[in-house]
């Protein structure tokens, strides 16, 4: 029995009455005063859900339908808005996954942050500034005595996220709700973020939730992991057991995805499909791209690695022929290629294709399926009639998805599905080298996988040359023959993928690497003491 | 279909069973109507009765069969007005988004020079120009609405052409007309549609403004906004008589508006 906060039985329901949509199917959950649970799962699982439910709050539409929620004593569960409204902000706090979108733009961070002491009566508005001051101090924000008074967007995503947590402070909360703080944020920013995290929940002895997706994170930062799948609680357990010795199977196989590692990583000398020689790229007088040099061998997996807005995205842009290159020049096979997309020749066009981060946006929305995938077979292949309908539904057996869904529209299927069709979209045209941005960035682990496992086999069937743009460093682990690191347009480092990982050679590389958490709890304890020593270093 | 119209509130059920019996009487006008459009039939300004229920107007003609015939001839060509100037306005506007450059700078400038100045001024200064006869007054209230359409399809359509589907069709090759087409015109239909019911009032009621001005449908033509104007005098004396094509008017933009309503409320995706 937990001393602070007690979920038993909780049921959560949308839509009708009569055929409700179960959201969370009877989710018992306990913490005590100063524990940290971690809550983790796909998408879909119920986690955000029940981290609002834990404040006695649902999203509009749906319902409690059962069970209790106490909070202190106290039963959240149907208490007056008034009653809620005193507990929220002063005693229970939320940080949301998007600090950027949960601050009002309109106003400065120390404005916001001396709302809740001012509204609950804590502490007027000069306390409450100093106050905010110290505690941005101890999240070891830059400036704190000045950071306060500049608008959100005049801060970065990382020093945004720590205000936020900082925010939630304000009013020393018993509890926190912390929704996926760190998800948006590149690696190396996150250290920071999860560290100032950390310390301040132990400092204060706060109880809270974590939710989260990625177990290596979760690791870091709970002294509980609950995993739920589909509303309901699969395994609770002490951190350092949950971690090494799994009970239920749903368990393992979260645990098994991170090992996922191709079978022919070892890459052979072969020929460059794609050299890149001295390419230089603007969006107007900014230089995104600069002078790089490199080649895509054929047959195998490059990935491009790099923090958001290192330029990786639009080198993709400008091998497509979206955006010419300033200077340099690509070539195909050793030809030089047509920089300007108008200008290719059928066969360059059918060559290269795309695969997109985001499925919801890749796929029009007004077409079905089968509309989809024809267009492409029938413009690059010439195919007609029955030849053209067999080999649709060739390509939906080729990325393992089941050929009742070619009636279907976008909005029907999963997003590991609708990635599928992409995957399909770009096979009809039946290419040499298919340029793959982020295609897992936006599913869930499980699924993330299949997608790389589909990938990695239907680059071997077909003999395809992959360049593989991505920020998540297990991934380009789990499939890449080459890397390259880009940092600001340039590149940092490139080599074989053993190479990279084993040994890199640039501090950036090194400390791209050492940021990826890690499953081990104490990883976050060593990384930021290296960090540490390097800054001292430096 | 079916399933479509079970899952239509009765307000939008209410606009569609208005509309529905305007487009009968309209297409079956001269089956439907005692009379012919502009048969006189008896004395001016009778009362209603038996055999004129809605009396006769200024010319002895029958009221009634002059408001059916006038449904034909006011619907008929404010749906075609409204059609031509969604044919061209959503066109250019998708083609202005997705182009982009010089080509959007031009058209969007015209179309401020357009709107400008104020439609009623601008249609009684073209018809004084072109000369007032109805394929003209169709032409002029077209062009003039080409410019909030082109506007508003420029707008949904901006939001669509960055979408990662659009691009890959470009890196596909497509041609521009299949973009439009294809791409993006499914994608704003429902923004298309829901404005086509508002313009189309608008449209209606602006050829009905003309007609009361005298430059719009010409005598002896009916048609519901110059029958408003022809009888106005009766007003003087008490009697309603004018005030029904008003009240026709007034209806059916009403009746068009629930459905939008109901259409717009569905594209939003408040289905449930």
């Amino acid at each position: 029995m937990g001393n602070l906060l007690n979920i038993r039985g909780l049921r959560l329901e949308a839509g009708s009455r009569a055929r409700p949509n179960v959201i969370l199917k009877g989710l018992d959950l306990e913490l005590d005063r100063g524990e940290v649970l971690g809550l983790v799962g796909e998408s879909g699982a119920g986690k955000s859900s029940a981290g609002l439910a834990a404040m006695g709050y649902v999203r509009d539409g749906v319902r409690f339908a059962g069970g209790s929620v106490e909070f202190d004593g106290a039963e959240l569960i149907g208490m007056g808005r008034g009653q809620l409204r005193r507990l929220h902000g002063k005693r229970i706090a939320y940080v949301a996954q998007s600090a950027a979108a949960s601050f009002n733009p309109a106003k400065t961070l120390i404005d916001q942050y001396t709302e809740a002491p001012r509204l609950h009566g804590v502490s007027g508005r000069a306390t409450a500034e100093e106050d905010a001051v110290a505690l941005y101090r101890q999240m070891q924000l830059p400036n704190p005595e000045e950071i306060g008074f500049r608008y959100p967007h005049q801060v970065s995503g990382g020093q945004l996220q720590r205000t936020m947590t900082a925010m939630a402070m304000a009013c020393r909360p018993d509890l926190i709700i912390f929704d996926e703080p760190t998800t948006a944020l590149d690696v190396t920013t996150q250290i920071e973020v999860l560290g100032a995290i950390r310390d301040i929940v132990e400092q204060y002895d706060t109880a809270a939730i974590y939710i989260t997706h990625d177990l290596a994170v979760v690791s870091q930062m709970a002294d509980r992991i609950c995993v739920m799948k589909d509303g309901e609680a699969v395994e609770t357990a002490p951190t350092k057991t949950m971690l090494d010795a799994p009970q239920e199977d749903y368990t393992r196989s979260l645990w098994a995805v991170r090992s996922f590692r191709r079978p022919d990583a070892e890459a052979g000398e072969a020929q460059a499909l794609i050299r890149c020689e001295g390419v230089s790229a603007a969006y107007g007088p900014m230089t995104v791209l600069d002078n790089l040099n490199f080649t895509f061998p054929r047959g195998q997996t490059t990935a491009v690695v790099g923090e958001s807005g290192s330029g990786k995205s639009t080198l993709a842009r400008v091998i497509a022929g979206l955006l010419p290159p300033a200077l340099g020049q690509f070539f195909w096979n050793d030809a030089p290629l047509e920089p300007r997309l108008a200008k290719r020749d059928p066969a360059t066009l059918r060559n290269i294709q795309m695969i997109y981060q985001s499925a919801d946006t890749s796929l029009n929305p007004r077409h079905n399926i089968r509309e989809i995938l024809t267009r492409p077979v029938r413009k690059f292949t010439g195919r007609k009639g029955q030849e053209l309908r067999a080999r649709v539904e060739e390509l939906m057996d080729l990325v393992d998805l089941d050929r009742a869904f070619l009636d279907r529209k976008p909005s029907e299927l999963s997003g590991g599905q609708k990635q599928r069709v992409g995957i399909a979209r770009a096979l009809a045209a039946e290419p040499e080298f298919i340029i793959c941005d982020e295609v897992t960035s936006a599913l869930d682990q499980l699924v993330a996988e299949g997608i790389l496992r589909l990938l990695v086999r239907l680059q071997t069937e077909l003999d395809l040359t992959f360049m593989f743009i991505t920020h998540d460093l297990a991934t380009v682990e789990a499939i890449a023959h080459k890397v390259i690191v880009l940092k600001n347009g340039q590149i940092v480092e490139q080599g074989g993928r053993d190479e990279i990982f084993g040994d890199p050679k640039q501090a950036y590389t090194k400390r791209l690497l050492t940021s990826v958490p890690q499953m081990d709890p104490e990883w976050l304890t060593e990384a930021r003491a290296r960090e540490r020593s390097l800054r001292e270093a430096q | 279909m079916k399933s479509l119209l079970k899952s239509a509130p009765p307000s939008a059920i209410f606009g569609m069973v208005v509309l529905a019996i305007v487009a009968f009487t309209g297409i079956f006008a001269p089956f439907v109507a005692p009379y012919g459009e502009t048969q006189v039939v008896g004395d001016a300004y009778l009362p209603w009765s038996a055999a004129h229920p809605l009396g006769t107007d200024n010319l002895g003609r029958d009221m009634l069969s002059r408001m059916i015939f006038g449904a034909r001839n006011t619907v008929g060509l404010a749906l075609l007005t409204t059609a031509i100037s969604f044919s061209v306005g959503s066109t250019l506007g998708m083609l202005a988004a997705l182009k982009g450059g010089w080509l959007d700078e031009v058209l969007s400038r015209l179309v401020d020079v357009l709107m400008a100045v104020p439609p009623l001024i601008l249609a009684l200064m073209l018809l004084a120009i072109v000369g007032p006869s109805i394929p003209n007054m169709v032409g002029v209230i077209a062009v003039i609405y080409v410019a909030p359409v082109y506007r508003l399809s420029r707008a949904a359509a901006m939001n669509v052409v960055g979408l990662d589907f659009v691009e890959a069709a470009k890196l596909r090759g497509e041609r521009t007309p299949w973009l439009l087409r294809r791409e993006i015109l499914p994608n704003i239909w429902s923004t298309l549609i829901a404005e086509f019911g508002v313009r189309f009032c608008f449209v209606f009621l602006f050829i009905a403004a003309l007609s009361f001005l005298g430059i719009g449908i010409q005598p002896p033509t009916a048609d519901w906004g110059s029958m408003v104007k022809e009888n106005a005098t009766l007003i003087s004396f008490g009697d309603i008589t004018p005030l029904i094509p008003a009240a026709a008017i007034a209806l059916l933009t009403v009746a068009i508006n629930l459905i939008v309503d109901w259409m717009l409320h569905r594209a939003s995706g408040l289905k449930s």
